[in-house]
């Protein structure tokens, strides 16, 4: 991250800059707290916890179980949760189902599992298409799904969210569930990607 | 609103463009925007809806060139003005002393909306609640999204309404409904439902084969089919 932007700043760093000095000498909010908060998204939250919640998923079938029943549950199990979720729907890719999450109404994304969004995911092409043409869109982003597959897109407007519950890749038998978690990315729990060995 | 926001089934916008080992935050206002709101989020100023809905309001040429959180700055100067904590003209006296090096002007700590009265606290989150709720559709229900254009603040995508799909999933739980709550006219608590839509009925002779859409209503969403 750029913590000395150029001289010739963005409006928006100026505008933010203003905007924070005045909320902080009214007493309404502490820079601290502030800073807090942007170290817990950089350093703390992200798409490693999600893959965490996919091996332990993909090595036992009754963790897998209370995850498709109860999404939030679940991943209090290991000790995810936070704000922004108030229920979260996990949902289950195989040979046969192909499901993929978009919000085309602004970005709504399960960020104490995965983290912020990509700017991508928050794009108006992404946003437009996706529920439009998703197999010509997942083409285009390297995911071209066999004509025999359904596609499912999840339009998140509402304040449950999703995670995708991507297949285990074949070779992975004698993986720890670590060095599973370790195969699955962002974008496969997004539902743009499989994982891949 | 009929809006920018509501992007489903737009054309125009190109190719999906990702970013290889895409940083948090891809500079320092953005994590500030981000973090400064998750910080008033708390502070029982405004609630989700009426946030959501303040982006929505943006210009339309400036929606698609702010940037993803210059929407929010755009959404936190808005709600603060209104809610009388920051006022527009002291955030542009503001910039305009840093920008030029003048001496910066202190705000007045009186007579303005901070700190809040205890009647105008707000609950930002919450959007559910322990209290029983009865469905009234259940899973495998034929449903039409209903074809209404509000003003204000919905959830309903345009290209979802008047739309017929089934009932996938009730959420049988006390959800506060956004289109009221955004303009302070109750919560009016009710299930969200998990609505099958076939990208043919969206779409058109355009679908795709073998495609289908969930998308998540409010009961005051759906009417039988």
């Amino acid at each position: 991250m750029d913590k000395n932007p150029p001289k010739e700043k963005p409006w928006q760093a100026v505008r933010t800059e203003a905007v924070e000095s005045l909320l902080v000498e009214l007493g309404v909010i502490d820079s601290a707290r502030v800073d807090e908060i942007v170290r817990h998204y950089e350093e703390k939250v992200g798409p490693k916890g999600g893959a965490r919640v996919v091996a332990r998923a993909w090595v036992d079938p009754d963790f897998k179980q209370r995850l498709l029943a109860d999404g939030l549950a679940a991943c209090a199990e290991l000790g995810l949760g936070g704000p922004e979720t108030e229920k979260l729907h996990v949902v289950e890719n195989s040979a046969t189902v192909h499901n993929a999450v978009v919000c085309t109404l602004c970005s709504c994304y399960p960020w104490p599992i995965l983290g912020v969004p990509p700017a991508w995911y928050k794009s108006s092409a992404y946003r437009s298409r996706m529920v439009r043409e998703p197999r010509a869109l997942l083409g285009e982003m390297g995911l071209t799904l066999d004509p025999s597959v359904e596609v499912r897109v999840w339009d998140s407007v509402s304040e449950i969210r999703y995670l995708v519950l991507p297949e285990r890749p074949a070779g992975t038998e004698s993986c720890s569930e670590e060095q599973l978690a370790a195969l699955v990315t962002r974008d496969s729990m997004i539902g743009v990607a499989k994982v891949t060995v | 609103m009929n809006g920018i926001h509501d992007m489903g089934g737009l054309h125009g916008f190109g190719p999906v463009i990702r970013e290889e080992d895409e940083p948090v935050f891809h500079s320092y206002w953005e994590s500030r925007v981000f973090c400064i709101t998750q910080v008033l989020d708390t502070k029982e100023i405004w609630n989700l809806d009426e946030h959501r809905h303040e982006i929505e309001l943006m210009p339309t040429a400036d929606y698609l060139t702010a940037g993803y959180y210059g929407r929010w700055l755009f959404a936190m100067e808005r709600l603060l003005d209104r809610k009388d904590i920051v006022r527009a003209p002291e955030v542009q006296r503001r910039v305009d002393e840093m920008q030029s090096g003048a001496s910066i002007t202190a705000p007045d700590l009186q007579g303005r909306g901070w700190p809040l009265a205890e009647e105008s606290k707000v609950r930002w989150g919450a959007w559910r609640h322990d209290q029983s709720v009865s469905p009234r559709f259940a899973a495998g229900d034929r449903v039409r999204v209903r074809n209404i254009h509000p003003a204000g603040h919905t959830r309903v995508t345009a290209y979802a309404r008047d739309k017929v799909g089934v009932v996938d999933r009730v959420n049988a739980e006390a959800w506060v409904f956004p289109d009221t709550r955004a303009h302070y006219r109750g919560e009016n608590l009710q299930p969200v439902y998990g609505v099958r839509l076939a990208a043919t009925d969206l779409w058109g002779p355009q679908a795709e084969a073998d495609a289908w859409v969930y998308i998540d209503l409010s009961e005051d969403h759906l009417e039988p089919a």
